[in-house]
């Protein structure tokens, strides 16, 4: 009996790929749409299946066509990958699933299957990236997905999601060619491209400036891709003018993945050969990410429209992961591959519920969505559940990750307590911000004629509601993301000296 | 004469500049495009560059060659994929800014802005 269980890394990949010219072919109305979906979700299978495989302690390594690494291309599951696994086919389906209606409005119906098949070559380019355990593959998952999801951003129907997906496109090759930089010089140190070999091979010239600079540009190419402050600028315009299911999918794991390979990267590769490198990694993307808390968050105080208010508090999010990455602890990372795991789960969740506030709803500015409540019960009390674990509220999944955040924060010593006030102060910024967006929804006199306004579509409310659900869920049973993100950082920092 | 003798690595990294200054600097989207195709070019030759010994050939087996010398042919593999990306970008960068021409009617990213705050 051959057991099917060691194709899975690999099956994770080609089958979302091969789908997506398949998916090209289905012509007739709503089955591009099935193909996506049925493809996703069996995506989301295989990535729940290595998960338990990756709980019950197996590590999946693949080599392609039996070819041993080094010298053959190997694809690779442990525990940190398959979290990032979960989110991002999970992501994909729920949008896929909820997303049918207003898909159906933003997209003409002839341009849909090309549009379905580039949000699977999107979704095979996303699950590459932690399935690959070579550099230059890696780089070439990470520009499929790029390509993809620019024609995914600039597929609806607003004509301002052009110059934004433009901005994309230039700051997006920036970051994809700076990491080509950076493995290029790596490659002409060490003559390898597989990860595992690299960190065994560049301990002999670790010493050497190449080596440094590459660094520089594997960094600073990885944190313009994860949106890192001061280079997001191209985050927030993306989101808001991208249709919205679109903006459910990439806000739960496109910038998730450039995080997970930039602490992939640093912690395997140069973490354990460069003198002083954790040092300096926490002294650069610490001041970062409180920055982008800070920062972020009070923009996003100030914001009109919804989805770019959201869009600004994904950039303070990004800071809370690298936060606890930059202490460089297991209780650091852990927080920050927990909050990865549940930011994901709330962004996703808001931005679901702002589509079904947006199949309303004239517009998405917070003068357009006066009392929408009344009209929409389940769709505002979907939003405030949502809002709650964003703002990390007892009894949802955003409680258990800045529960760690803070514990982690606290073993750092006087420097902690002054990275609490930070966390504090951010988490009551994203209070006021969510009670914007609820005053509005909930007690706001109406300024349009609401008695067009009915709930939302079934379909999208009872996805939006599971969402909802799995969010109060992991809130309360937390096991399943704490046990592999403490394992993503027990393996993470296992490569340090 | 160390400085000269690299100066492959002068080529790359002025090219690589010259392409981002045309990203940063011009308002022009075509010429952001043009920039990023020379910035990405710099990188194609870091890596043609890094395979090249001296005196080596391709690397195929001829028969009556003892030890032959080849030029490592793994970068170019790299590269012939690079370059696949990097005309894909700019494809996808240049339809982008046809629909921006048709939307906007105009492809300076100032006048853009001006009419996206009206």
């Amino acid at each position: 009996m051959i057991d099917w269980s060691v194709h899975l890394p690999a099956l994770q990949v080609i089958v979302p790929m091969l789908s997506a010219p398949f998916a090209l072919l289905l012509r007739p109305r709503g089955l591009a749409w099935a193909a996506a979906v049925a493809a996703s979700l069996f995506a989301f299978a295989i990535a729940i299946m290595l998960t338990l495989g990756v709980l019950a302690g197996r590590n999946f390594v693949y080599q392609m066509g039996n070819w041993p690494a080094p010298y053959g291309i190997e694809l690779g599951v442990d525990a940190f990958s398959a979290l990032v696994l979960l989110v991002i086919t999970g992501a994909s389906s729920l949008a896929l699933l909820a997303g049918r209606r207003s898909l159906n409005a933003d997209i003409e119906e002839e341009r849909q299957p090309l549009f379905y098949a580039a949000w699977l070559l999107a979704l095979a380019g996303l699950v590459g990236i932690p399935v690959a355990a070579d550099a230059f593959n890696i780089f070439v998952f990470m520009e499929i997905s790029s390509l993809a999801s620019y024609v995914l951003i600039a597929g609806g129907p607003d004509r301002r999601a052009l110059p934004a997906v433009f901005k994309y496109l230039i700051m997006g090759t920036i970051g994809a060619t700076f990491y080509l930089i950076g493995i290029g010089l790596i490659y002409l140190m060490t003559g390898t491209l597989n990860l595992a070999d690299m960190e065994l091979r560049i301990h002999e010239v670790a010493d050497q400036k190449p080596i440094l600079v590459a660094a520089g540009f594997v960094t600073i190419g990885l944190a313009l891709k994860a949106a890192v402050f001061p280079l997001h600028v191209w985050l927030p315009n993306a989101y808001t003018y991208a249709p919205n299911a679109v903006t459910v999918f990439l806000a739960a794991c496109a910038t998730k993945v450039s995080l997970y390979l930039l602490l992939r990267f640093d912690f395997f590769v140069f973490q354990p050969n460069l003198v002083g490198h954790d040092v300096q990694f926490s002294y650069f993307l610490m001041p970062l990410a409180v920055l982008a808390i800070l920062i972020a968050s009070g923009v996003a105080l100030f914001e009109q429209n919804i989805k770019r208010l959201l869009a600004y508090s994904s950039v303070a999010q990004i800071g809370y992961i690298l936060l606890g990455a930059s202490f460089v602890t297991i209780t650091g990372l852990t927080a920050s591959t927990v909050h990865l795991f549940n930011h994901a789960l709330a962004k996703g969740t808001l931005f679901l519920a702002v589509g079904c506030l947006a199949t309303q709803c004239t517009g998405l500015r917070l003068s357009d969505l006066g009392g929408v409540a009344k009209r929409m019960p389940w769709t505002a009390a979907a939003f405030v559940v949502a809002g709650f674990s964003l703002i990390g509220i007892p009894g949802t999944a955003g409680f258990v990750s800045k529960w760690y955040l803070i514990t982690a924060a606290l073993e750092q010593g006087s420097l902690g307590i002054a990275l609490v006030a930070v966390l504090v102060i951010s988490s009551l910024m994203a209070v006021v911000y969510i009670w914007r967006i609820v005053e509005s929804i909930y007690f706001a006199e109406p300024c349009t004629d609401l008695s067009a306004v009915r709930e939302a579509p079934p379909a999208m409310l009872v996805f939006t509601w599971l969402a909802v659900l799995a969010n109060v869920y992991f809130g309360l049973v937390p096991e399943v993301p704490v046990a592999l993100a403490s394992s993503a950082a027990e393996t993470l920092l296992e490569h340090l000296p | 004469m160390e400085l000269l003798g690299l100066y492959h690595y002068w080529v790359f990294a002025v090219l690589l500049m010259i392409g981002f200054y045309a990203v940063i600097a011009k308002s022009n989207l075509i010429k952001k495009l043009i920039g990023l195709s020379i910035f990405q070019s710099a990188v194609f030759l870091l890596y043609i560059t890094m395979g090249k010994v001296d005196g080596g050939t391709a690397p195929i087996l001829q028969a009556g060659v003892e030890n032959p010398v080849f030029s490592n042919p793994l970068p170019q593999v790299l590269i012939l994929t690079a370059i696949v990306v990097g005309i894909s970008t700019t494809a996808l960068g240049l339809g982008i800014v046809v629909r921006i021409k048709e939307e906007y009617g105009s492809i300076e990213e100032r006048e853009i802005q001006e009419i996206d705050r009206r």
